[in-house]
């Protein structure tokens, strides 16, 4: 297994000046900077059409094309995506697929982060029978579709009287949440150097003192990896939310979703271009803020070996 | 009792993965041999609900739709990713620009996603009509309502998403290329373009099994793309596996043969994991055997 720490990309970035020296101009390298721009002008499109739909009136979005600024870009559609935007019959807006979302997150993403670590703690440093063989179930349960197990979970959970209720939605996300959460924790546990652990032991302390006043104030970083991974994946969630969540704790992409899907007749488009935004505004603020820890969750999930 | 405290801490996760990931896992395959609807139903049917899958032209789409996307998703996103990979590892100006322009997109959901492209490529007021309106007048570009290439819409909508991830997995093993090798090729008057192919990428084979391998599973979950993008249509061209389990599960209420959907679903996930991950142990192997 590779610690996280070293799955880092990029690493070395910054450090430019042990390279080569600045390039002149040369016909490849303008080669590299077209096909770099247009790929870049390919990424950012789709945006690009969804925010200047999201900012015209709908007369304007027949006559224009969309890829053709505003003329007089207006919130207006913004506003009714997020107060009354239809999904069949209720007219409430995004903002209670917003509110939903974040009653999901935030208890998900807290219980992720203390499971996480106490699992990823107990299995670096209490190796006990049948570690190795519980970690291969796990990784094998990160890969797992979640259709595979659906019909099942969904009778456990009507039993238990969990079916459409918020505790049970957050359950369940914390469950497929765990295994890459448990792997991240592991592996940055495992790099650290183990005389940290043997000291600790050698003062006495025990298993829970070691784990609450040594190991966890240390998990700063890969706790920051973990927070932006789950938020990202869990805010991002349709299946889960579509089926666990019942009517009263819909998620916002599912609520998206019906609101484009249940309109009959006219289409608003500035309205489900803006509701849409407003859906993808939270990963993405998490993405531009967190720049380089948003890449490592993703590397540090994926690269074992 | 040595560890106990440690015994205490780990036995829920236990708990919680025998049950979900393996009990759960087996009683779907015991599902897939009954006759069950909506409610469980344990009589063994044998090979029905099998049969029934196959002979379903629906699943049969479904199934083949998997390939297409399949074969088109994962060679686009790791062509364009690698290409875009080699590209910034170029001494670039603004290499942060770049970078954070092609990820973006996988920070975005699925339904994000095939909610913006499914707009973008609107057969009336989409791409179609921004280039009618550059005085083409006969331009049509109807790819999501003709039922021969809506899949190949969302391949492109796909590939949008995940190409990102491809190049920030491989940057990363491309900066972890030791200098000595770029000075060897240099003394060897190897040209650049051709140290890249024949040298440096096959070095990045992990990196390189590492894409493949996250974008075959998502190819085979792949289900929250297709709803917002074309909900399967136009009529079932665009059905895929996860979908057609989730119809018969819910919508249809045949839990038997969505089970054995869903069966299919799983051999695809080892049929992929586990040449990789025999592959990961082979190496493993032998990189502990040349210490040695």
């Amino acid at each position: 297994m590779v610690a996280v720490s070293q799955t880092t990309p990029f690493a070395g970035h910054g450090i430019e000046a042990a390279g080569p020296k600045p390039r002149q101009l040369t016909l490849p390298r303008f080669g590299v900077y077209v096909f770099l721009f247009v790929a870049a002008l390919f990424f950012l499109l789709p945006v690009y059409v969804m925010i200047v739909t999201s900012l015209k009136p709908l007369a304007e979005i027949r006559e224009t094309n969309v890829l053709m600024p505003p003329m007089a870009p207006t919130l207006a559609a913004w506003w009714e995506a997020w107060n009354s935007a239809c999904t069949g019959l209720k007219c409430d807006g995004v903002k209670v697929g917003f509110l939903n979302s974040v009653k999901i997150v935030v208890p998900t993403v807290i219980l992720s982060v203390l499971i996480g670590s106490l699992n990823g703690y107990v299995m670096s440093f209490w190796r006990f029978k049948g570690a190795n063989l519980l970690f291969a179930t796990l990784m094998f349960g990160a890969f797992l579709p979640i259709q595979v197990v659906l019909y099942p979970i969904v009778r456990l959970w009507s039993a238990m009287g969990l079916f459409g209720s918020l505790p049970g939605i957050i359950l369940i996300h914390v469950i497929f949440g765990m295994p890459i959460v448990t792997l991240m924790y592991r592996n940055f546990y495992a790099a650290l150097p183990i005389e940290i652990f043997k000291a600790a032991r050698v003062d006495g302390a025990g298993f829970w003192r070691i784990f609450g006043h040594v190991f966890l104030p240390m998990s700063g970083p890969i706790t920051v990896v973990v927070v932006i991974w789950q938020v990202t994946g869990v805010w991002n969630d349709y299946i889960m939310g579509l089926t666990f969540g019942g009517l009263s704790n819909s998620p916002m992409t599912v609520q998206l979703n019906n609101i484009v899907g249940s309109q009959t007749g006219e289409r608003f488009f500035n309205v489900e271009m803006a509701a849409t935004m407003l859906t993808a505004l939270v990963p993405l603020v998490v993405y531009m803020v967190s720049g380089r820890w948003f890449v490592r969750g993703i590397t540090a999930g994926a690269v074992k070996g | 009792m040595r560890h106990l405290s440690a015994k205490i801490a780990i036995a829920p996760t236990v708990l919680v993965t025998l049950i979900v990931f393996v009990g759960c896992l087996v009683w779907t395959f015991a599902i897939s041999f009954t006759s069950t609807r909506g409610v469980p139903v344990f009589d063994f049917v044998g090979l029905a609900k099998y049969q029934e899958l196959w002979a379903s032209s629906r699943w049969q789409t479904s199934f083949k739709n998997m390939f297409i996307f399949g074969a088109g998703f994962i060679s686009l996103s790791l062509i364009l990713g690698m290409l875009l990979a080699v590209l910034i590892d170029q001494q670039v100006r603004a290499e942060n620009a770049f970078r954070t322009i092609f990820l973006y997109p996988h920070a975005l959901s699925y339904i994000v996603t095939g909610l913006a492209w499914q707009w973008f490529l609107n057969p009336q007021l989409g791409l179609q009509k921004f280039v009618q309106d550059l005085g083409w007048s006969d331009f049509t570009f109807r790819v999501l309502v003709d039922r021969n290439v809506a899949i190949y819409a969302i391949i492109a909508a796909a590939v949008w998403h995940s190409a990102g991830l491809v190049m920030a997995i491989m940057l990363a093993g491309l900066r972890g290329v030791d200098d000595e090798i770029w000075k060897a090729t240099k003394v060897e008057g190897i040209p650049r373009w051709r140290a890249y192919i024949w040298i440096i990428l096959p070095m990045l084979g992990p990196a390189m099994t590492t894409c493949i391998m996250l974008l075959a599973f998502g190819v085979i979950r792949n289900y929250d793309l297709v709803v917002a993008m074309t909900n399967g249509g136009p009529g079932t061209a665009t059905e895929v596996p996860a979908k057609f389990v989730m119809e018969y599960l819910f919508e249809r209420q045949n839990a038997g043969l969505a089970s054995a959907a869903a069966t299919i679903m799983l051999l695809s996930v080892v049929a992929v994991g586990a040449p990789v991950w025999y592959l990961q142990s082979w190496r493993n192997r032998r990189r502990i055997a040349g210490r040695g």
